[in-house]
């Protein structure tokens, strides 16, 4: 019971929240935003495109099939520590060992997504005379958003928990807590870190749901059938 | 208006789907392409929006040859409705029908205002408009494809087996309705069905496909029911011809009796006082006129007529003015007799 009131104590403290504080949860919470905010942002600029790409085209689809297996079996701690041999310590290893963990399941969501959508309706929106990138933008990505929104989110709850390896390599965010208390044996500050990094996870995971409530259409969600209940008057 | 010369479409695999069709659809008209699957009739239609290109030959369509226009603007220009709609479910109805105007780059406004009176024309209510296409039965999603098609005023229309995937009820209403529309637009379309009595009820022109992309026959119905042109149109036709293609003549030359003319039968026109038929009676037993036989009007076909003296219990059909008054009835001798003197048959 002690570690649990230590850990309450640890998370109460006022000074551990001031922004002020360079080792404190403001300021780890800032860094640990960062890192994922990069990463994520980067691995989207990828893999999105060309899970467009191969989804539409339905070409190299075996490279958005191979990526969720390949993306689960590359160690990322492993990943991090050859790019710090490569490149030494800093921002660019964390941000390329997390960019690596984030692109399969964007990668494999778009293409996923893209390949639920009905040939019919593809077929028939080209056939009112959409030209391919308005096939694409104003009918698959649409009906593929919720697909696409779940690998966004996917990625965003691995990379969250996987930035605490930036404090390997002498980093900060939460994963300051982690590494910092277990050298001192300081079991308090390494669950009151856990507990952040799972808080901060569920936050982020939330406030994308509100996203994808928000851009994906009531048509698609099924949120159209509930909402009001259509009488189907016969035609 | 839409013109095949020597059209042939051979898939990379080697599969030849349309083999060398030449075959003209006449403007304002409904011509059915027809047959059994894999005939090439969905090919062929498609090659008139350039879904699918032809291997050689050429589509003309408003005298232009398809494969030298903007394979994009060419489709804003012909309205095209698939069978199972093939709507934009995360669209809403009104946005759905508005498709094509949008793309032309309408205002919004106008685009709208247009879908909303399409929507009433295709027999929904308004209320439907924000709706989305999972909140609508089959037959609802099928008309807002019409709608859609019909959106940007297309002379042209191309409809792919639109009614197959609603229930024979629907379907019925939904081939009705889609004759009057075409009664007040007067479109090109080009329709494809696999079911002959859809195509011999709404066809202008039918032209029966054969397996491996043949043109076997290119008729009107009336004429493909009385004169197959070989063995595979007959067979394709089916049965009862003969009864079918009675619903293509009306009863408006039918010679008939006078109502008072004495009959062999016992059974007795029963007229209420103004001269209109109220049922039949003998030695006392009535039948009602709606369940014993019925009337007829001249804009009625000889396959009704013939049907009424069916099941009239004094074998006698009666014809009726425009107020309902009974001016005369029919045997089937007569219209034995009658069908003698058919002019198609004479023609042979």
């Amino acid at each position: 019971m002690s570690v649990l009131t230590d850990v309450a104590a640890f998370l109460a403290a006022g000074s551990n929240w001031q922004p002020e504080n360079p080792d404190g949860i403001t300021a780890r919470l800032l860094e640990h935003l960062q890192y994922t905010g990069i990463a994520l942002a980067i691995a989207t600029a990828i893999a999105i495109p060309v899970g467009l790409f191969i989804g539409h085209t339905g070409r190299f689809a075996f490279i958005a099939i191979n990526a969720g297996n390949a993306g689960r079996a590359l160690p990322t701690l492993g990943l991090l520590s050859l790019v710090v041999i490569l490149v030494g310590i800093g921002l660019v290893p964390v941000i390329v060992a997390l960019v690596v963990l984030a692109i399969p399941p964007l990668l494999t969501s778009t293409y996923a997504g893209l390949q639920s959508v009905d040939r019919a309706t593809v077929d028939a929106a080209r056939g009112q005379g959409m030209r391919e990138r308005q096939v694409l933008l104003r009918t698959e990505v649409p009906i593929a958003l919720p697909i696409l929104m779940s690998g966004i989110r996917n990625a965003t709850l691995q990379v969250v928990a996987t930035a605490t390896v930036a404090a390997y390599v002498a980093l900060g965010g939460f994963g300051r807590f982690l590494i910092d208390g277990l050298a001192v044996r300081d079991y308090a500050q390494v669950v009151a870190g856990a507990v952040l990094v799972a808080a901060l996870a569920i936050v982020l995971d939330l406030l994308l749901a509100g996203v994808q409530r928000l851009v994906v259409s009531p048509g698609v969600s099924g949120r159209a059938l509930t909402r009001t209940t259509p009488r189907k008057v016969s035609p | 208006m839409i013109t095949f010369t020597a059209v042939t479409k051979r898939f990379p695999d080697g599969t030849v789907a349309v083999d060398d069709l030449t075959l003209d659809l006449p403007e304002g008209k409904i011509t059915v392409f027809v047959g059994p699957s894999g005939c090439g009739k969905t090919t062929s239609l498609r090659m008139i929006n350039r879904m699918v290109e032809p291997t050689s030959g050429q589509v003309l369509v408003q005298g232009r040859d398809v494969m030298e226009q903007d394979p994009a603007e060419l489709r804003r220009g012909i309205g095209y409705v698939i069978q199972t709609a093939g709507l934009l479910p995360h669209r809403t109805v009104v946005d759905n029908i508005a498709t094509v105007p949008y793309l032309l780059g309408w205002d919004k406004k106008r685009a709208r205002s247009t879908a909303l009176e399409l929507l009433e024309r295709v027999g929904l209510p308004a209320a439907y408009a924000k709706r989305y296409p999972a909140q609508l039965s089959g037959g609802q999603q099928q008309r807002v494809g019409v709608a859609r098609a019909l959106a940007a005023g297309p002379p042209i229309m191309l409809v792919d087996e639109p009614f197959s995937a609603v229930g024979p009820v629907v379907r019925a209403q939904l081939q009705a309705e889609f004759l009057r529309l075409q009664q007040d637009l007067g479109k090109t379309i080009a329709f494809v069905t696999h079911d002959i009595d859809e195509a011999v009820k709404l066809g202008d022109v039918v032209a029966v496909f054969h397996q491996g992309g043949h043109l076997a026959q290119v008729d009107t119905p009336e004429q493909l029911l009385a004169a197959p042109a070989n063995d595979f149109v007959a067979d394709f036709v089916g049965r009862d011809r003969g009864i079918r293609r009675l619903g293509f003549r009306l009863a408006d030359s039918l010679p008939v009796q006078p109502v008072d003319a004495p009959r062999d039968s016992e059974w007795v026109l029963d007229l209420d006082d103004r001269g209109r038929p109220r049922g039949w009676s003998r030695r006392g037993v009535t039948a009602s006129m709606q369940s014993g036989g019925g009337t007829f009007t001249t804009a009625d076909s000889l396959r009704t007529v013939l049907d009424l003296t069916l099941t009239s219990p004094a074998g006698v059909a009666v014809r009726v003015d425009q107020h309902g008054v009974a001016d005369g009835t029919v045997d089937h001798a007569a219209i034995a007799a009658h069908i003698q003197d058919d002019p198609i048959r004479a023609a042979r």
